[in-house]
């Protein structure tokens, strides 16, 4: 939480990337927490791993003199206020429903210690999706090559 | 011990306006980028709280095909941020006109 605070506040864009690695590593934890641990691996591996290493060398390709300095400004403090007074609406509505405490033993997620589980879904149930996905990573790791490629001359 | 969900959505719901609020205060693309990805972390907390308080593993596995879209986005995003460096010698939104009319 207040990592994620901090990947928004931090001034140094390099210090950002660190709060957000330690924002996703907390994440990780809550997903194990809530008994899916695969998910949370993958979040460790492809997050904290992959994603980070990708912002860090974009950072490093750019120049990061922030021209504006610390000033916030009135658009600053009405972003702000929309983001509380989304806070307070979903909360409120939160506070109207009511959602049970404890779920019953979670017994389908823990076969074969959950990742047999989640194996057995992805390849069984949702073959097609998961085509899909690999397809949509391949168009877009063809499109980040086009896009990130020195223009040529001429 | 069992998480209760409700807790579960109510850090989901800090994490997405952080978020937000991230991405609308900040004026450096690559910020906006990681607030984006916090975003989709909370909505990503939310597929898998439901999907232990259903008992169902639907949010599980549509939480990884959510990871992957992340990374393919992430990767397209900072690759245009690359090419918009390399045009502008910018990264900061407030200096990009390109599409003013």
């Amino acid at each position: 939480m207040v990592a994620a605070v901090l990947v928004v506040l931090s001034r140094n864009a390099i210090h950002s990337a660190i709060y957000l690695v330690l924002s996703f590593l907390s994440m990780a934890g809550l997903y194990v927490l809530l008994e899916a641990e695969f998910v949370a691996a993958v979040q460790v591996l492809v997050y904290a791993g992959g994603i980070m290493v990708l912002f860090l060398f974009v950072i490093m390709l750019v120049d990061l003199r922030d021209p504006y300095g610390s000033k916030v400004g009135l658009h600053g403090v009405i972003s702000g206020g929309l983001g509380l007074a989304v806070v307070a609406v979903i909360l409120s509505v939160y506070g109207r429903g009511r959602i049970p405490a404890v779920p019953e033993a979670a017994s389908v997620l823990r076969q074969g210690g959950n990742l047999e589980a989640v194996g057995q879904a992805i390849f069984a149930d949702y073959l097609l999706p998961f085509e899909i996905v690999s397809l949509l990573l391949l168009v877009a790791m063809i499109a980040a090559i086009v896009l990130a490629r020195p223009i040529q001359k001429g | 011990m069992p998480v209760p969900p409700a807790h579960v959505l109510v850090i989901s719901l800090l994490l997405f306006s952080i978020g937000m609020i991230g991405v609308l205060i900040r004026r450096n693309v690559i910020v906006i980028l990681m607030s984006i990805e916090l975003i989709m972390n909370a909505a990503n907390l939310n597929l898998i709280a439901f999907s232990r308080q259903l008992n169902n593993l639907v949010g599980q596995v549509f939480g990884v095909f959510t990871i992957a879209v992340a990374a393919g986005e992430v990767a397209v995003g900072l690759a245009v941020v690359l090419a918009l460096y390399r045009n502008r010698s910018t990264i900061y939104v407030d200096e990009v006109h390109i599409m003013k009319g």
